[in-house]
């Protein structure tokens, strides 16, 4: 099914023709032509700039992200004075995370799940949909390489002046150059690694704290940690992460199938392909002037005529490159294009082609989106204010009392999600004719509730002992169930357990 | 194995030799410094066993250069746990008993800590939770043989029973059967006589001519209708909690043979601190009546 659109072009043809340049060649076509060993050295390659839409979105797209990422965390939203109020924040030790006005709870991580399968389901209905989009525009490895390309080129220059650059001997200005670059990269890879800390806890006290060396010993370990990825990563590594380490260019093309859009080089438009002087016709060649811009601007050093690849990160560059050089040789613009294969190999046969954007594939991860949404919904509309969970002691599991009456002790874990401190009435139903009483608290009469505080967002441990007096037990064992109910009377959680004594003498 | 290295016909790469069932792999190469990692891991973990304790010897073992030794961890984290204590502990060892259980934080805290001193020390005995034993009191019942508030469960605790000790519990009940104060018939009398007390199914004539040696004997103890005495460490005869069983045959044996058990006093082995969150402890399991 994915048979590569430039078949019948054969790379050994590619090879040929770019013999007279090598500069401009791909990488992957590079590494062929050389005698296979099992491990090669690195090729670097050096993105030209290029200027267009899809830059513009991936610029802004860039600035978004970015911006989202080092600012959330400075994000201020009331919850009252003794609780943090921090937008977005993970206090470890606290054991709550924050998001706006959701606070979840450590065995609330479902919230979590449910948000991470909705991600999952999202990302696949944007694949289906638009091939990688998440990997040419949204992903961190994409977008902090992006803004490393950019000071590079700010500092060595563009495609050329950096090749040049390269094969420079050592000297003074070079030496500049270079330590000014990676000091801007460090820089940048140290506010990275700053911001991550600021989710956290208190960004502003994070931050004082960090400079006065008074943060934790795990908030530098996390610093240094990001740092060193983030200039490793964007600024070594770049489009190395998605070839050989990313699992998702590998099981990307489950999503997708001959309808999604990818960049795709419109082979039935440009080939044959070859040099064309300004002036001559047209006829009987195809569009492409082999020009090599789309290698140039190509961040992982790719040749989109090529067809689709597990290189390519589906960002567009080359579009815009192509659509330069389209414009200034007064052909259409298009011939690299976000395309389906489908629409591709009827193009070829001369046939028509309509996008089918509600397929078969599509409508089901829209589907699983939105009964994500709906569930994710309902279980936060849904949420409790308070839960009570009840632990029967296990030894003894009852005690006969003097009046041969039976007791028995649960441990009440009395959990207060609210932010303020609350007074419950615990009562017991199940069992008539039982005290409750309330270590350290209050000692009720038969059949009455006790009351029970706990304080804000915090879980209460409450020690109570429900006594039977006489010998009334029916059996060994009764059902209990014990209810919170709030100052207004309404029950807020329930919890069951049982209430065990002695065999009944026969 | 590999066999023969082709070029696929494809995509024009070199397969690496390899082929299962008709399925060639491609020879795609990995970047050089993958391999480089590959060899970094290698002499790290070199360093690591120079540096930490890696090497059994017959009697010991390399010590690493680093010094490290998870012994002198752990005395590192019991000093922290320590310290972190330590202000709980001066509040504990300042305030009395009824301080302690009135104030929610040190409530807290003295169970927290008389739960695992009474697992090391006492939980043999006495059961996990007090749950007790024949022979050994269940402490989370409203029984108590020498008092139940928070001052006798202390003193009880910081003594011990029979130990020989001047402020220990201590009493004797003699042995009516074993040293032949009374014969065997009056005994069997007084069984029944005790089963009546505490209201259990009795032969009512046995009971009946029990009646004066009840009192003769045992009242003075025990208390005329079975009360008990906690000064003298005298059970209640008149309930449902028996020591060392209630029926006919365990009161007979009691009666004749006399029973009492020994405990250890702790003010030697534990500190004040723990003392003191122990008896909370004890307290807070159900009794303290």
């Amino acid at each position: 099914m994915f048979t590569r659109s430039a078949a019948d072009s054969s790379p050994g043809a590619v090879v040929n023709q770019s013999a007279v340049e090598p500069r401009d060649e791909a990488v992957s076509t590079r590494v062929q032509r050389a005698a296979l060993p099992l491990y090669v050295g690195r090729i670097k390659v050096h993105p030209k700039r290029v200027s267009g839409p899809y830059r513009g979105v991936k610029w802004l797209l860039l600035a978004v992200c970015l911006g989202v990422y080092y600012l959330l965390p400075w994000l201020r939203w009331d919850r009252g004075e003794r609780l943090p109020d921090q937008a977005v924040m993970i206090d470890l030790d606290g054991r709550r995370a924050y998001f706006f006005f959701i606070e979840i709870w450590p065995q609330e991580v479902y919230y979590i799940t449910g948000l991470l399968i909705l991600a999952a389901f999202g990302l696949f209905l944007a694949t289906a949909l638009f091939g990688r989009l998440w990997c040419g525009y949204a992903c961190p490895q994409t977008v902090w390489t992006d803004l490393f390309m950019a000071v590079e080129r700010l500092i060595e220059g563009d495609r050329a002046a950096r090749i040049r650059l390269d094969k420079e001997s050592p000297g003074a200005a070079k030496l500049a150059k270079r330590a000014a670059k990676h000091a801007a990269w460090l820089a940048i890879a140290a506010m990275t690694g700053g911001a991550w800390v600021m989710y956290f806890g208190d960004a502003p006290t994070m931050l004082a704290a960090l400079f006065k060396g008074e943060a934790s010993v795990e908030a530098y370990v996390f610093v240094g940690l990001f740092t060193a990825t983030t200039y490793l990563l964007a600024g070594w590594a770049r489009e190395q992460l998605c070839t050989y380490m990313c699992p998702w260019p590998r099981f990307q093309a489950a999503m997708q199938d001959e309808h999604s859009l990818t960049v795709s080089y419109r082979a039935w438009r440009g080939e044959p392909r070859g040099a064309h002087k300004a002036g001559t016709s047209w006829e009987g060649r195809g569009d492409c002037v082999d020009c090599k811009q789309c290698i140039a601007a190509c961040p992982t050093g790719i040749d989109i005529r090529d067809g689709q690849q597990l290189e390519c990160i589906g960002c567009g560059l080359c579009i815009d490159a192509c659509d330069e050089i389209m414009a200034k040789v007064g052909r259409p613009r298009g011939l690299v294009a976000f395309d389906t294969l489908a629409a591709l190999a009827a193009r070829a046969q001369g046939r028509k082609y309509r996008l089918p954007l509600v397929r078969a594939r599509t409508a089901l991860y829209a589907g699983l989106v939105l009964a994500t949404m709906a569930a994710m919904g309902v279980a936060l509309a849904l949420r409790s204010e308070a839960e009570l969970n009840v632990l029967r002691d296990r030894t003894p599991l009852f005690v006969t009392l003097s009046d041969g009456g039976v007791r028995n002790g649960y441990t009440l874990k009395v959990i207060n999600k609210t932010q303020a401190d609350r007074t419950y009435r615990l009562e017991l139903s199940g069992l008539p004719g039982a005290r409750m009483s309330v270590v350290g608290g209050e000692d009720a009469p038969a059949d009455r509730p006790v009351s029970v505080g706990a304080r804000l967002d915090s879980v209460e441990s409450v020690r109570v002992f429900v006594t039977l007096p006489g010998e009334r037990l029916a059996g060994e064992s009764a059902s209990v169930r014990f209810a919170l109910r709030d100052v207004r009377g309404r029950q807020v959680a329930a919890h069951d357990s049982v209430f065990l004594g002695p065999r009944p003498r026969p | 194995m590999p066999t023969k290295i082709e070029k696929d016909a494809v995509t024009g790469t070199d397969t690496t030799g390899h082929e299962w069932d008709g399925i060639k792999e491609l020879n795609t190469p990995l970047p050089k410094w993958w391999l480089y990692i590959l060899y970094a891991t290698v002499i790290w973990g070199v360093g690591y066993m120079i540096a930490y304790p890696a090497w059994p010897g017959l009697r010991s073992h390399t010590d690493g250069l680093l010094g490290y030794n998870s012994r002198a961890d752990l005395a590192e984290t019991m000093a922290m746990h320590e310290k972190r204590r330590a202000p709980r502990l001066d509040r504990i060892r300042a305030a009395s008993l009824e301080d302690i259980r009135g104030n929610a934080d040190l409530l807290r805290f003295a169970i927290a800590g008389g739960r695992v001193a009474f697992a090391e020390n006492c939980a043999g005995c006495h059961g996990a939770g007090g749950a007790g034993a024949k022979g050994f009191p269940n402490l989370a019942d409203d029984d108590w043989l020498w008092g139940g508030t928070l001052a006798e469960i202390q003193a009880t605790i910081q003594h011990g029973v029979r130990t020989g000790d001047d402020k220990a519990r201590a009493s004797q009940m003699p042995r009516f059967g074993a040293d032949g104060l009374l014969k065997p018939g009056e005994i069997a009398d007084l069984a029944e006589y005790v089963l009546a007390l505490s209201g259990q199914a009795h032969d009512a004539d046995a009971a009946k001519r029990a009646q004066g040696g009840y009192a003769d004997q045992c009242a003075s103890c025990h208390g005329d209708k079975g009360q008990g005495n906690r000064e003298v460490g005298a059970p209640r005869l008149d309930d449902r909690i028996w020591l060392y069983g209630g029926d006919r045959a365990a009161i007979a044996r009691s009666i004749a043979e006399a029973r009492g058990g020994v405990m250890p006093g702790w003010t030697e082995r534990l500190d004040a601190a723990t003392l003191k969150m122990l008896a909370v402890y004890v307290h807070a399991l159900g009794g303290g009546l």
